[in-house]
């Protein structure tokens, strides 16, 4: 009757040693959640549509550029973000059939939809597999993009990962500064330079004057003591005559008279060509230093700058300076993104929480482990060895698994414990009943277990698929709560049912006993 | 120790009436509540908006803080302590996109009136309305497919009227904790959704104790009546009922006092939940049983 202890016990030792060396020393060997340990959760939404604009208007470039090459006349063309189409206008209807054989280049991505305006133009359309690979593109070059800016802020263990179509989960544990880390992530930071146009002034241009080509651009200024902002107008051309995409390198310098910090870009060999030529055909010309739409300075260009290096002037503090050159550096991001979602716990916080967790944990397993103590006596202490290394087995699962532990996870620990002494009490109680009935002590528990077991299954499977549905429902926090009870669940099934029985049988095995102290 | 030297033999099922009227009555009350609030109480969860905890040095004048949020315009705000004096929680209306953090915002807003050293950022959450419906119908489905399995297993397991007089029993606790939580004004959030799913969990495993005696008892039953069966069923399992319940009870009500302000809502969800649960699986899912069986037996004559 008593051989199977042979294997149950090492098999028991085994399980348990097992757990503790996954969960051993436990500060190492699991990982707090964010709101126990402090940090940032961010969900951010691509605006994947405008790296869609941003396509359509540069094609519609490029097509005039093309158009221009062949010395033909054209009227205008244009971007529709509408609809996803560009139309291309010429002065002469005559021409458009040189405009189809320049536009065979473009067939691969744009669907010619019919002549419109009397037979002087053609209208493009995009095609749906070039808009979502526009738009895929966006989300995984941003997903990149923002990796890369993170590690150079340097966060330990950060989690990013893309989220359905268009959005990124950003989990950044230990943040102290979150304001910066969401300026640092956040920002789309594309760099343009831009040829101002001195023809017109900004202000008559702001009066409606506005030259075709043409965009006004503000720089912003504020002024320290009065936390004002002054907004000066430029009248720049709107297509970009060098972007920030050939850099290879950005750096914090500090200005030698007034030591103030600016940063220091290089250009890659590509971007110091395209640098040379903008700076050699511009001389005596205003170049707008643009991020984000805003202008930062717009220096003379005095003569032809070779060796591709330039600087970023502003109002920086060291900080954001050093932030920006970062950026600059990771690149910018193809397309613009908001923030849906923001958690943010200060690590002082999460303290608190990890000690009154702890605190709730310890008070409520001391009361129930006294009260079925002193209810079920000697068995009562089989069932709280059978809890206790309920506990150790939860934690090395989870250590396992590389889960966290949250604040709704303790809550689910704490739970696993009222409901692991669920299964015992079954038992126990079947026990006693078959005891009053007239069985010997041997007889009670085998006949207790036995009838026990098909409600204890039932009553936890049912726990389990509730705790399942939650675990793929949730997010964060819940998640570790679903994640807990489901391992709880399936430890409190060996520990109380399993191991408290081998506990029993070994004691049988000893010597006999016929009163049973339950 | 024993609660029961022997097996109780109160007949639960002669008071169905008065747990019928009961149960009546207090989801009633619950339902009232919640039409007179305007509907459940959403955290930003799932309505969208932002939460800012903050600490002060010392207790600060909610009017001050009040008039500091006011210059920033962040819409509708609530402003109240969160466990003690020091600590405020503030929630406002909308939740910013904008690549700005809300919790420097509330903070900035509150300089001139209080020392910034003095202030401290505790706990930002910002949910944008999105995210919000998302959450919401999510929240929803979790529900629903976490009933429609336990139906199946327990269709599976015992026969189709166990499974929905289980569902019964829950729909019931469900609706009871709900009601409470409207009575007590408390918001709806996810981590009260993980409550909830714990309490349709807990309930059933209530429940299902309850029917596996019941269907044990069944195999012998010989001339006893069903109500009969059911009465001793419960009676026989009414020791351990009362003993998970309230070991399971005793860990709630720990971390409803030292689990901290942040579980506090969840705990107390817990609380009503097992309390409600335990006693549905006596009153309620039972005697849907007997009203199935009186109604198929008056079918069969």
């Amino acid at each position: 009757m008593f051989i199977n202890l042979k294997w149950k016990i090492p098999l028991i030792l085994f399980v348990m040693l097992g757990a503790v060396y996954l969960s051993y020393p436990l500060k190492d060997k699991i990982a707090l959640g964010l709101d126990l340990q402090g940090g940032m959760h961010l969900v951010l939404e691509v605006q994947t549509e405008k790296a869609v604009e941003a396509s359509l208007e540069r094609i519609a470039d490029d097509i005039k550029r093309e158009i221009e090459k062949e010395d033909y006349e054209i009227d205008r063309v244009s971007a529709d973000y509408e609809n996803k189409t560009v139309t291309v206008l010429m002065v002469d209807a005559i021409d458009l059939e040189a405009v189809e054989e320049i536009m065979e280049s473009f067939t691969a991505y744009l669907k010619n939809e019919g002549k419109v305006r009397e037979g002087r133009g053609y209208q493009f359309r995009l095609s749906k597999e070039e808009e979502t690979r526009i738009e895929q593109n966006a989300v995984s070059q941003g997903l990149e993009t923002i990796r890369n800016r993170v590690d150079q802020f340097g966060v330990a263990e950060p989690t990013i990962q893309a989220q359905g179509d268009r959005r990124i989960l950003l989990q950044l544990p230990g943040i102290k500064d979150a304001e910066r880390a969401i300026r640092l992530i956040g920002k789309t930071a594309r760099l343009e330079f831009k040829i101002v146009d001195e023809s017109v002034s900004p202000q008559s241009a702001l009066n409606g004057s506005l030259p075709d080509g043409d965009e006004i651009l503000y720089k912003r200024e504020e002024n320290i003591e009065t936390g004002e902002v002054i907004k000066t107008p430029f009248l720049v051309k709107k297509r970009s005559a060098l972007t920030g995409e050939n850099l290879s390198g950005a750096n914090v310098n500090y200005d030698g008279d007034f030591n103030e910090p600016y940063v220091a870009i290089t250009f890659n060999s590509i971007g110091a060509i395209q640098f040379q030529e903008v700076t050699r055909t511009n001389v005596k010309k205003r170049l707008a230093i643009v991020l984000d739409g805003n202008v930062f300075s717009a220096p003379t260009i005095q003569e032809e700058i070779s060796g591709g290096r330039a600087q970023i002037t502003g109002q920086f503090t060291t900080e954001e300076a050093r932030d920006l050159a970062i950026i600059l550096r990771a690149g910018a991001l193809p397309a613009p993104v908001v923030i849906l979602e923001n958690r943010t716990v200060g690590p002082s916080l999460g303290k608190d929480s990890i000690e009154q967790g702890v605190n709730s944990i310890i008070l409520g397993a001391v009361l129930v482990i006294i009260f079925i103590a002193i209810y079920y006596k000697l068995s009562g202490i089989v069932s709280i060895t059978a809890l206790m290394l309920n506990i150790v087995l939860l934690l090395g699962v989870l250590a396992y698994f590389g889960a966290a532990l949250t604040l709704p996870g303790i809550a689910g620990m704490l739970l696993t414990v009222g409901m692991a002494i669920d299964a015992n009490v079954l038992i126990f109680e079947r026990i006693r009943e078959e005891i009053r009935n007239g069985k010997t002590a041997r007889a009670a528990i085998d006949a207790g277990y036995a009838k026990a077991l098909s409600t204890i299954v039932d009553a936890n499977i049912t726990t389990f698929i509730a705790a399942v549905v939650l675990f793929q429902f949730g997010t964060g926090p819940i998640k570790g709560f679903a994640i807990t009870l489901c391992i709880g669940i399936a430890a409190s099934m060996f520990t109380a049912v399993f191991v408290s029985r081998v506990i029993f049988d070994s004691f049988m095995s000893r010597k006999k006993v016929s009163n049973l102290s339950i | 120790m024993e609660i029961f030297k022997r097996v109780t033999e109160y007949n639960f099922m002669a008071k169905k009436t008065l747990a019928i009227v009961l149960s009546s009555v207090v989801i009633l009350v619950g339902i009232i509540s919640m039409i007179t609030h305007g509907g459940l109480k959403y955290g930003i969860d799932f309505d969208g908006g932002t939460l800012v905890q903050l600490k002060f040095k010392t207790p600060p004048a909610i009017e001050d803080l009040r008039d500091g949020l006011k210059t920033i315009g962040l819409g509708d705000s609530t402003i109240q302590e969160f466990g003690s004096k020091n600590h405020i929680l503030i929630r406002v209306e909308k939740s910013e996109e904008k690549l700005e953090e809300i919790g420097s915002k509330v903070k900035n807003s509150l300089i001139g009136k209080f020392q910034a050293d003095d202030i401290l950022v505790e706990r930002v959450e910002m949910v944008g309305p999105k995210v919000g419906k998302d959450l919401r119908e999510k929240a929803i489905l979790s529900i629903i497919y976490a009933i429609i399995g336990i139906v199946i297993y327990i269709s599976w397991r015992f026969e189709l009227q166990y499974a929905i007089a289980a569902i019964i029993a829950l729909v019931h606790d469900v609706l009871v904790t709900m009601g409470a939580f409207s009575l007590a004004d408390k918001e709806f959030t996810l981590v009260i959704v993980a409550a909830f799913l714990t309490i349709i969990g807990y309930s059933l495993n209530d429940t299902i104790v309850v029917f596996d005696r019941i269907r044990e008892n069944m195999r012998r039953k010989g001339k006893t009546s069903f109500a009969d069966v059911i009465n001793m069923s419960i009676n026989q399992t009414l020791s351990r009922t009362i003993l998970t319940s309230g070991t399971t009870l005793l860990v709630v009500v720990a971390l409803f006092f030292r689990g901290g302000e942040i579980i506090h809502d969840f705990s107390f969800a817990l609380i009503v939940g097992v309390v409600v649960g335990t006693y549905s699986s006596i009153f309620i899912a039972s005697v849907f049983l007997v009203y199935w069986e009186n109604r198929t037996i008056s079918k069969r004559a």
